[in-house]
């Protein structure tokens, strides 16, 4: 099965490369974009886990390895 | 079967096919067919070129190891040797800029470690089109961020280069890539298969379906099918090369590898079939044993792959063992994938099947060679500047407009991008004439750079040729360094047109003609054809990479002025010679000729003086006149100084201001000299026969050019740098 | 006394380090694999700058996990003087040994060129044969030096008197414009509270010859000989 871990930074860091993103959208006249955070996506195959297993261990990784709780949140779902 | 469809997709003629079928006797299957046209490709095998390359000298008392193999290699003295090469990634980078540029930089690394050596520079001359256009701008900066990417996690320093602006790369940027590498005279390895039984071993990244047909894309012109050709590109990763880079290094400093050759442009395809055809033996290979990135790639598939970061490498049995554990330490893998053998030819296993079976010298040596029809353009000559403009009635603005020429500009922004100092070997900062790197343990430094004015080689590309040869030399005594050999690569449109092959054949004969004048060989390069897009092609240019050596790094000097009240002198010709300069061409609009000539015997009184003045400790600084003429050297000078020291300059009465600043007349240096030192510089000039002009002396903190009484160009240093300094990033400004 | 220089398979400082320790401060010098456990005996160790694991994930986030940082974090707590360059630097942050973390540089661009520093606290291992207030002109090149902490960590870090290096003009002022790379605080140096273990931007190994065209970055290596001798 494949799970989906979306890492972005948190609010209150300031995020550049989404600014930067934005400005762009506008000047191509996308104005109605009100803002842009960019963040990484990782795409992992895993064994077939019970859900429960899941919840601990996925977690556990994204705030050990995947994510650094300093600057960053993530959130994650189970794709099939 | 395999039909004219076929053929065509991979850019071969029925001639050649023919040739093929003769050669292994019957027809070949499609991925024998594909190595042919793989190795049969303008890129491979020069098939275009090589009547004409013959003309080049390539032996001279320096040299190593000449043209043929992954690089040229040059004698350092004191048991070192200077492994360099300069390749063309100009296709894959305008398909991608990022990525084609990154993995141009990974490309040419990887010709140099593959010799033994440990990469020491990088250098880059890029050509884009007018950065008014955002296509242009979005060009450039994927290209500068995947040399910067790729060669700063590496870890080896991008010290200089060149980077110009021209309409004729708008749709054709130019990527050319120059790596040295620095090794003992006795480790230099070479692709080699040795004696029959040998394994040969794949190390690296696994073969995924990325780039292939390549090569084949490289000599072929572009059209607005760009998209499809989208997934050709590469994709690197320049930290597995970093491992790449250790283990082979580690590898041939316990002597455990025989021969070694990059799975670069042709992948398996070409390693294969080189190392066996130099050592008139050969190669089978299984490919049920390459480490695959994707699953269910073909025989095709896996022999035209050009994924990177991969080498092939043949040891002897007894070390196999030794070598996958070095290999195993940097956490890569060392696959035996097959054998040299006897009979000279390439067996390739899939499956238990025998799917390619074709003699390695027929792959290797015996595509056909054309000596295409040339013909001069007559027009050409035509396009010659009749009658002068008239005078701008405001110079002080003229030369405010050249200094913010993007060709001119500081390139600042290109190079803090850029690491240019790791590996600590980096004594002048890129900008200088020429990138000066101490040779650690000794007195010594080398001194590296890249030249080609392609406006030149368009008016007359004989003259243009001998002048990239002879401009990169100057820029080499400039900063008191001796050339022992050089690189080029020759970038053009189709040689299938006879104007194209006409620019070609002269350029070169230019090259030759100057090479052998300064007794100086040209070691290794590369030629770029194909280099039009919707049959609009580049301006011939050939770009040239010199690198000379620096006997005692003390005495070696910069461009920037040094003292209040020091000399300026001219050192050189005067010239009229306005014709193929940014002046004309910029600011006065007209794009035409003729080209400065080049008196190589003026240029080589010059150099030599040059370089003895500097030797005997006379000079303070040294800098060429080239793009923009003296004026711009002038004011370079001036921003190189540590405190933005200014000029006071006398222009003589009798000569039209504009043509006397921003003439880019050949054989010229700016040069200064303390005071006390002038009469000694003028006993040494009247020795060496060398015309020296005194212009004025470092004064000020201002940019004053006067001719009698009236002053024509007033502006104060910090003005001046401020405009040359932000030119180029202003049109990359970030908004925030 | 003896100094290791870790090598990460992505290390590219390593030998750099390891020239200016040993050719230009003559110091026993070792170099200590990732992979390896032991520190050979070591009084100080220097993370060098590079790209310690390729860092496509984040700048020094994999490498904390190797075996030999497990020692290197065992060396610090028993107060062994550990110093992060660059890469090291953000090796040390994502470790823990350091507060805060490193995001891209406010103009999304690498960056490589001299910069001054002021010396901020000059009473470290690393900085005491300099002067509170003195300006270092030292290379940086980082994509990603930008300094950031939470507010409670930044409070933290002024009251313990943490900040040891921050980006200055050549007078000395610490200025929005001279702040290159756009940290908090123009923060360019960061040690421990602890005060074994320094983290900073600045390549000190690029401006120790004079060849090289600054000698400032002496000061980190002879302060760091004068407090172990």
């Amino acid at each position: 099965m494949k799970v989906r871990v979306l890492v972005s930074f948190k609010e209150s860091v300031l995020d550049p490369q989404g600014q930067t993103v934005k400005n762009a959208l506008h000047s191509l006249g996308y104005n109605f974009v009100k803002d842009v955070r960019q963040g990484k996506v990782f795409e992992i195959e895993v064994d077939d886990l019970p859900r429960e297993q899941l919840k601990v261990k996925i977690p556990e990784m994204a705030d050990k390895v995947l994510a650094n709780p300093i600057i960053e949140k993530f959130e994650w779902e189970i794709l099939d | 079967m395999i039909d004219k469809k076929i053929l065509e997709e991979h850019n071969l003629t029925e001639e050649e096919y023919q040739r093929i079928v003769e050669l292994i006797g019957r027809e070949p299957n499609l991925t024998e067919l594909g190595i042919f046209s793989l190795m049969w490709s303008e890129h491979c095998s020069y098939k275009s070129s090589k009547i004409h390359l013959k003309k080049l000298p390539t032996t001279g008392p320096h040299v190593i190891q000449g043209p043929g193999e992954n690089a040229g290699v040059v004698d350092l003295g004191d048991d070192l040797a200077a492994v360099f090469k300069i390749e063309s990634h100009n296709h894959p980078s305008f398909i991608e800029p990022y990525q084609g540029a990154a993995t141009g930089v990974g490309g040419i690394l990887r010709d140099i470690f593959t010799m033994g050596a440990r990469p020491i520079a990088l250098l880059d001359s890029l050509r884009f089109g007018p950065l008014d256009q955002a296509g242009n701008r979005v060009i450039m900066e994927g290209v500068v961020s995947g040399i910067s990417g790729y060669g700063n996690s590496i870890g080896v320093p991008t010290v200089g280069g060149e980077v110009y602006f021209h309409p004729c790369y708008s749709l054709n940027p130019l990527v050319n890539v120059f790596c040295l590498g620095l090794t003992h005279r006795d480790k230099i390895f070479y692709a080699r298969a040795g004696q029959p039984g040998n394994p040969v071993l794949y190390v690296g990244a696994k073969t995924g379906r990325d780039g292939i047909h390549g090569a084949t894309m490289a000599s072929a012109e572009f059209d607005e099918n760009l998209e499809k050709k989208r997934p050709n590109v590469q994709v690197g990763d320049p930290f597995k090369e970093k491992l790449l880079l250790e283990a082979c290094l580690e590898a041939m400093e316990k002597g455990l590898i025989i021969g070694i050759q990059d799975m670069g442009a042709a992948g398996l395809t070409c390693s294969t079939t080189e190392m066996a055809a130099k050592s008139g033996t050969g190669i089978e290979i299984n490919l049920d044993l390459v480490p695959q990135r994707e699953e269910g790639m073909t025989p095709y598939e896996i022999m035209l792959s050009e994924s990177q970061e991969r080498m092939l490498l043949v040891t002897t049995e007894e070390q196999v063992h030794q070598v996958q554990a070095i290999f195993a330490k940097w956490d890569l893998d060392a696959v035996v994938i097959g054998r040299v053998i006897e009979g000279g030819h390439l067996k390739v296993w899939f499956k238990g099947e025998l799917v390619v079976d074709v003699p390695v010298e027929a792959v290797v040596n015996l595509c056909p060679v054309y000596q295409r029809p040339w013909q001069e353009p007559k027009e050409r000559r035509t396009q010659i500047l009749t009658g002068l403009p008239s005078l701008p009635a405001d110079l002080n603005q003229v030369f405010r407009q050249v200094l913010a020429s993007p060709t001119i500009a500081d390139k600042e922004w290109v190079f803090r991008q850029y690491d240019h100092m790791v590996q600590i070997n980096t004594v002048f900062l890129p900008g200088a004439d020429a990138a000066v790197l101490r040779i650690k343990g000794t007195p010594r430094a080398i001194a590296i750079t890249l030249d080609g004015n392609s406006s030149y080689c368009y008016f007359n590309p004989r003259e243009g040729g001998k002048i990239a040869v002879a401009e990169a030399c100057r820029n080499l005594a400039c900063v008191g360094a001796r050339p022992l050999g050089v690189t080029n690569c020759l970038n053009f449109g189709n040689p299938e047109k006879p104007e194209i092959m006409w620019e070609f054949k002269e350029v070169v004969e230019g090259m030759a003609e100057a090479c052998r004048s300064f007794d100086l060989p040209i070691t290794g390069g590369n030629v770029s054809f194909y280099n039009e897009t919707e049959g609009k092609p580049i301006y011939p240019t050939p770009v040239v990479g010199v690198v000379g050596l620096i006997n005692d790094l003390q005495k070696a000097i910069h461009p920037g002025f040094k003292n209040q009240g020091d000399l300026i002198y001219l050192l050189g010709p005067l010239s009229e010679d306005l014709g193929a300069s940014l002046y004309l061409r910029e600011i006065l609009g007209e794009e035409k000729g003729p080209t400065p000539t080049l008196d190589l015997e003026t240029e080589k009184k010059i150099q030599e003086f040059c370089l003895e003045a500097i030797d005997k400790g006379l000079l303070h600084s040294a800098h060429d006149v080239s793009e923009g003429g003296m004026a711009v050297s002038l004011a370079e000078s001036c921003f190189h100084s540590h405190q933005l020291l200014g000029v006071k300059i006398f222009l003589p009465p009798d000569h039209r201001p504009d043509i006397f600043l921003f003439n880019e007349g050949q054989s010229r240096l700016i040069v200064s000299l303390s005071p006390e030192k002038e009469a000694a510089f003028l006993r040494l000039g009247e020795a060496k026969q060398v015309p020296l002009i005194r212009l004025g002396e470092v004064a000020g903190h201002e940019i004053k050019i006067i001719q009698e009484d009236k002053t024509l160009i007033h502006l104060p240093v910090k003005e001046a740098y401020q405009l040359w300094k932000t030119a180029l990033s202003d049109f990359f400004k970030i908004k925030t | 006394m003896k100094f290791g220089v870790v090598i990460f398979p992505g290390s590219n400082c390593d030998y750099d380090t390891y020239w200016v320790l040993k050719e230009v401060f003559n110091q026993e010098t070792v170099f200590l694999w990732h992979k390896d456990h032991s520190l050979q005996g070591i009084d100080c160790v220097v993370l060098p700058g590079g790209f310690s694991y390729g860092d496509y994930l984040r700048s020094g986030a994999i490498a904390r996990f190797s075996p030999l940082m497990q020692e290197v974090r065992e060396f610090a707590a028993r107060g062994g003087l550990v110093l992060g360059i660059c890469n090291g630097f953000q090796v040390l942050l994502e470790l823990g040994l350091l507060p805060g973390a490193m995001l891209r540089n406010k103009n999304l661009k690498f960056l490589c060129q001299f910069v001054h520093l002021k010396i901020s606290n000059a009473r470290t291992p690393f900085t005491n044969q300099g002067r509170e207030g003195q300006v270092l002109r030292i290379p940086i090149a980082h994509y990603d030096g930008n300094f950031y902490a939470p507010p409670e960590t930044m409070e933290e870090i002024k009251k313990n008197n943490q900040i040891v290096l921050q980006y200055s003009t050549p007078a000395g002022n610490v200025t929005p414009e001279a702040n290159v790379n756009g940290s908090l605080e123009n923060i360019a140096g960061l040690i421990n509270k602890q005060g074994n273990v320094l983290g900073m931007m600045p390549h000190p190994e690029r401006a120790s010859e004079a060849v090289l065209g600054s000698e400032d970055g002496q000061i980190i290596f002879q302060s760091i000989i004068s407090w172990l001798s």
